[in-house]
């Protein structure tokens, strides 16, 4: 019965000071009233990791070159993030899909992949009761499961119905992208291949097909090829009523 | 608190008397049997990651998840690197298997890691799903505890007064 642990704290690493360093940022902290505080964080955000304050990462989708009968981006999210069409389309996981619009007036039809908006005011956030849905710095709009509860709020709350809930138990997930029962899940915008310098799956499986109709980029660098085709073409953004500013943008729909 | 202690007096009782018996059997092997680790050993020693991991991990998991910091230390995959347990065939054991590193402790002290239920146990390309069928479902990770609601029925009738006169216990 001596499985006992050290009750010595001192030996110890300080975490916080840890917690500190790590972050590289400088923290200001106001005392409102005694116990309430506000803390603010400022400084050299971009050291703290790979979601860098000074980008937004974007899409751009031209629904002229989007083949319809092409499913390349969806085929390739699905393998990449290891969500499957189990043959229950009302309960099964769709990160992105394809969307086919006609105009009633003119009878033209365009297609077009439509995943999470990445909007700059997500809607999904300012509802999630926990804060488990949240916008990265770079604006990248994410669910940390391990405090999703999944009550699913932010599923009503998208105008896109970008988000999906986990049903039943999962197995076999990709180490990248952990998911499982009882969370809500969304596209990532393959937040773990961005933050290794690659580009999200479902462009480069759109570029490998020729039709190219993705563009992935940085939406605050003027010089980027996605800021330049925005700069110059004119684009919309899905349900631009809404005045959410969503990171995913369209062309020739 | 009567009935909190009686618990616990019943709990450690048989624990209790097998040290008193002494079978021969060491104290040693009546405590975890982790699998063996490769890899370096922790400079922060065993003890501070026994006490410590799950504060370590949860730090820097939000560390990942909220600011992308890829380059972190503890991460459930990193541990696994060294802490991986491995079934007769040397294939690696998912977190379905009691010989899972994880669980060797957390199945002692009966307590349940939800991590798996989204993570993978296992590096890429294990096939868990076929340990999953095999195994018990993750539900069951905190096995054949007491039964409480007996527990309690019983330790009720101890009390009351009915049954402490039918019984002879409190004369």
């Amino acid at each position: 019965m001596t499985f006992r642990l050290p009750d010595d704290e001192s030996e110890k690493p300080d975490l916080k000071r840890r917690d500190f360093l790590r972050s590289g940022a400088a923290v200001a902290v106001i005392t409102l009233a005694p116990g309430v505080t506000l803390t603010a964080f400022g400084g050299s955000e971009a050291e703290a990791g790979a979601a860098d304050a000074g980008k937004r990462w974007g899409l751009l989708i031209d629904a002229s070159r989007c083949d319809p009968d092409c499913n390349a981006c969806v085929t390739a999210c699905s393998q990449e993030n290891g969500w499957e069409d189990t043959g229950k389309p009302e309960t099964d996981a769709q990160w992105i899909r394809k969307v086919t619009l006609k105009d009633k007036a003119t009878g033209r039809e365009s297609s077009l992949p439509v995943m999470c908006q990445h909007c700059e005011e997500p809607p999904c956030v300012d509802v999630c009761p926990t804060g488990a849905s949240f916008k990265r710095a770079d604006g990248i709009v994410l669910v940390d499961k391990h405090i999703c509860i999944g009550c699913r709020y932010c599923m009503m709350a998208c105008p896109y119905k970008a988000r999906s809930f986990i049903h039943e138990p999962i197995v076999n997930q990709k180490s990248w992208a952990p998911r499982g029962k009882g969370t809500v899940e969304s596209c990532t915008l393959c937040v773990h291949r961005v933050d290794t310098g690659r580009i999200p799956a479902c462009v480069e499986a759109c570029a490998a097909t020729g039709n190219k109709a993705i563009i992935f980029g940085d939406l605050k660098d003027p010089e980027s090829e996605i800021s330049r085709r925005l700069a110059e073409y004119p684009s919309l953004a899905l349900r631009a009523d809404l005045d959410l500013n969503p990171g995913v943008r369209y062309t020739n729909l | 608190m009567f009935r909190l202690l009686l618990i616990f007096a019943l709990a450690l009782g048989p624990a209790g008397v097998v040290t008193a018996e002494d079978h021969g059997e060491p104290i040693s092997k009546m405590l975890p049997q982790l699998p063996p680790a490769t890899g370096e050993p922790h400079p922060e020693g065993n003890e501070f990651w026994r006490k410590k991991h799950m504060e370590l991990l949860s730090h820097d998991r939000n560390l990942t998840v909220r600011e992308g910091e890829r380059e972190i230390q503890a991460s459930l995959k990193e541990c696994f690197v060294c802490h991986q347990a491995k079934d007769e065939n040397g294939t690696p054991v998912s977190a379905d298997d009691p010989r899972n590193f994880c669980r060797v402790c957390h199945d002692f002290v009966g307590i349940k890691v939800d991590c798996f239920v989204c993570h993978r146990s296992t590096p890429d390309g294990v096939d868990e799903a076929a340990q999953r069928a095999g195994g018990e479902d993750r539900a069951d990770m905190v096995r054949d505890g007491p039964d409480l609601e007996e527990l309690f029925a019983y330790l009720d009738g101890l009390t009351s007064p009915e049954m402490a006169q039918t019984e002879g216990i409190g004369e």
